[in-house]
């Protein structure tokens, strides 16, 4: 601005550097809730815990329940289901991580650390049913692997959730929950 | 924009309101006096037609908004309402849902009469890139407008458009939540995508001025892609330009009664007549058709961000194209082989299209890798090359030369240019 005239810094530049200084802090306080309102609002947090009653679910069925807006399944699997996924080693798999929200980030996708935790519940699985890939609700009891096909780009995951063949990248998560009582969980 | 005639206003007036705002004065030499060369054949009707049909979509939208209602639990019922209580409801949805496929037709001529005729080359860069914005806008509009009846295709189409920017490392699963505004495609994004669909048409708009202010500036290409020298190549816009325009529009809104009135579903899908189910994904999902090629790519790639990258690449590779294409001619009509792999491509892109309404499975992902990776070499390594290697026709000194010499190498090629329903 003040090349005209001598090169020297002025008291004038110092005025016009500190204003635009002060008017660039305000444009983006301005700008900070145009964009913050885009986030899920209180009213959607607010809704983010599910009960689900295990006793009403046979063995070998898949149940689909909604948290936060999406679906969840929750499947009593048979023991040939367990095996079956126990015996695949970890190395091989797409994605090696357990992707369990209630282990580490790190833990290896092993059978275990994918189903329900404690004595007797290692049939339980509970995973959120979004294809890691582009968001579709995979079929159950469908694909080679004896878990589920997704319909839009054909991933398919198998007896614990994991994926086994592309495009999807990641196991389907499995959403923090606990055990309230022996029959019932609480996901969120 | 100096013209055959320039306006001078003899009424006092008109004088006085010229001398204040020269609008009747800039109209004149825009679309009366403007300079046009004689030689355009009808691929030069679609820019007048593509503004008639953002007329069109932007008169009847904001009609249908007067009887929708944005909210998850009221959408679909209000497009049904519209369909069946609305007097003439029916007629102004099917306009609307017809019209964006008629644009997109009527749009990607429009690209493919450029890129055959070589119209995004000096000096005419900033006119295609904006050409190039306008197409993205209109893919945006499009897309969000299909959401909103809240059937199962608008539904789950959201879902995945909106996922794919999962795919990006780190921020990407941020992005998605705001997106959406909660944990999954719901209200929040209804009505987010409600606003922008009545918004993005107007930015088009906006757009389509720069454009056509850019064209304008630079003057219309045409088949022989040799500029105009002298008064004796071009004919004023009115009559010449405005009579040819309305009567290619003529046509093309038959074309678009027939598919209004008889045919009125073909380009939809019958999912999209199912509510919104956020638990259930319909077996067989599809795009609209527009998007369809480049569903196909997402689809070769068996790698999430692989696949993203490569579908927005594919989109933004034409803004390349004036500085990828090294050929000194411009029109295709005098490059012998730059038109042999001009018809190639765009046989690849109907192509990828096709398999884009394939299931994603066996045969259709070979084939929509090949035809992707053509896609990208025919941009990447063969427009580059031609320009070194192909030794291109003679071309005619003049348009005139052209029009009425022996000479008439740039007669338009029509053989084999129905309309393309796909694009690439
Ligand atoms: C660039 C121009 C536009 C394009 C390409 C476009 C495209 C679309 C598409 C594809 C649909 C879905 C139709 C269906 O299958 O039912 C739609 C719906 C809708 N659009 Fe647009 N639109 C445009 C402009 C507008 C404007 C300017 C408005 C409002 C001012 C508007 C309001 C609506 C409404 C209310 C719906 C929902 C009703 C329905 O589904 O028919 N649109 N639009
Ligand atoms: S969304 Fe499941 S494979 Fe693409």
């Amino acid at each position: 601005m003040a090349t005209t005239g001598t090169a020297e810094t002025t008291r004038r530049d110092f005025l016009y550097i500190a204003t635009g200084a002060m008017g660039a802090v305000g444009a983006a306080a301005l700008v900070w809730p145009f964009v913050s309102q885009l986030q899920p609002d209180a009213s959607v947090l607010a809704l983010s815990s599910t009960e689900v009653d295990l006793s009403l679910i046979e063995e070998g069925q898949i149940v689909t329940v909604k948290w936060r807006g999406k679906p969840v399944f929750v499947w009593n699997r048979t023991a040939e289901d367990v095996t079956k996924a126990k015996d695949v080693p970890v190395a091989s798999l797409i994605d090696p991580v357990a992707r369990n929200a209630n282990l580490a980030a790190d833990a290896p996708a092993t059978d275990a650390n994918r189903a329900a935790e404690g004595d007797g519940r290692e049939k339980w699985l509970v995973v959120v049913g979004i294809c890691t890939h582009l968001g579709c609700v995979p079929i159950g009891h469908a694909g080679e692997f004896d878990g589920w096909f997704c319909p839009c780009h054909g991933s398919e995951y198998d007896s614990a959730g994991r994926v086994r063949r592309g495009p999807a990248p990641e196991n389907l998560a499995v959403p923090p929950y606990q055990f309230v009582s022996d029959t019932k969980i609480s996901i969120g | 924009m100096s013209g055959h005639a320039t306006f001078e206003p003899k009424n006092p007036a008109l004088k006085w309101f010229e001398s204040r705002l020269p609008l009747v004065g800039l109209i004149h030499s825009s679309f009366i006096a403007y300079p046009t060369p004689r030689n355009l054949n009808y691929w030069w009707t679609f820019g007048g037609i593509l503004s008639l049909m953002l007329v069109c979509q932007i008169l009847t939208g904001v009609v249908l908004v007067m009887h929708y209602t944005p909210h998850a639990t009221l959408a679909f019922d209000s497009v049904e309402h519209i369909m069946r209580d609305v007097s003439y409801g029916w007629l102004l949805r099917y306009m609307h849902a017809n019209g964006a496929s008629m644009f997109f037709i009527a749009v990607y001529i429009h690209m493919f009469r450029g890129l055959y005729y070589g119209s995004y080359k000096n000096p005419r860069e900033v006119l295609w890139i904006l050409g190039c914005i306008i197409y993205l806008l209109m893919m945006a509009t499009g897309f969000m407008g299909y959401v909103l009846p809240w059937g199962q295709m608008s539904f789950w189409g959201a879902t995945v458009i909106t996922n794919l920017f999962s795919a990006i490392p780190v921020v990407g699963p941020t992005i998605v939540q705001w997106l959406w505004g909660g944990f999954s495609v719901d209200n929040a994004t209804l009505n987010r995508f409600f606003s922008l669909h009545y918004l993005l048409p107007f930015m088009i708009a906006g757009v389509v001025v720069l454009h056509v202010w850019a064209l304008h500036v630079v003057g219309q290409n045409n088949p022989t892609g040799v500029e105009p020298k002298s008064e004796k190549d071009t004919v004023p816009f009115t009559p010449y330009a405005t009579i040819k325009d309305a009567f290619g529009m003529v046509c093309f809104l038959i074309f678009f009664s027939w598919f209004l009135f008889y045919i009125p579903n073909y380009l939809g899908h019958a999912d999209n007549y199912i509510p919104a189910n956020p638990l259930v994904t319909p077996a067989h999902i599809v795009p609209e058709w527009y998007y369809l090629p480049f569903y196909a790519m997402l689809r070769s790639v068996p790698d999430k961000l692989g696949g993203v990258l490569t579908m927005f690449g594919a989109i933004a590779v034409l803004f390349f194209v004036p500085w990828l294409d090294t050929s000194k001619v411009r029109s295709g009509a005098y490059r012998p082989l730059f038109k042999q792999f001009f018809w190639i491509w765009l046989a690849v892109c109907i192509g990828l299209g096709w398999l884009g309404s394939k299931p994603a499975e066996g045969g259709y992902v070979i084939a929509g890798r090949i035809l992707t990776v053509w896609y990208f070499v025919h941009f990447l390594v063969i427009l580059p090359l031609l320009g070194l290697f192909e030794k291109p026709k003679a071309v005619p000194a003049s348009i005139t030369e052209a029009v009425l010499g022996k000479n008439k190498g740039a007669a338009p090629a029509s053989t084999g240019a129905q309309a393309p329903q796909t694009k690439g």
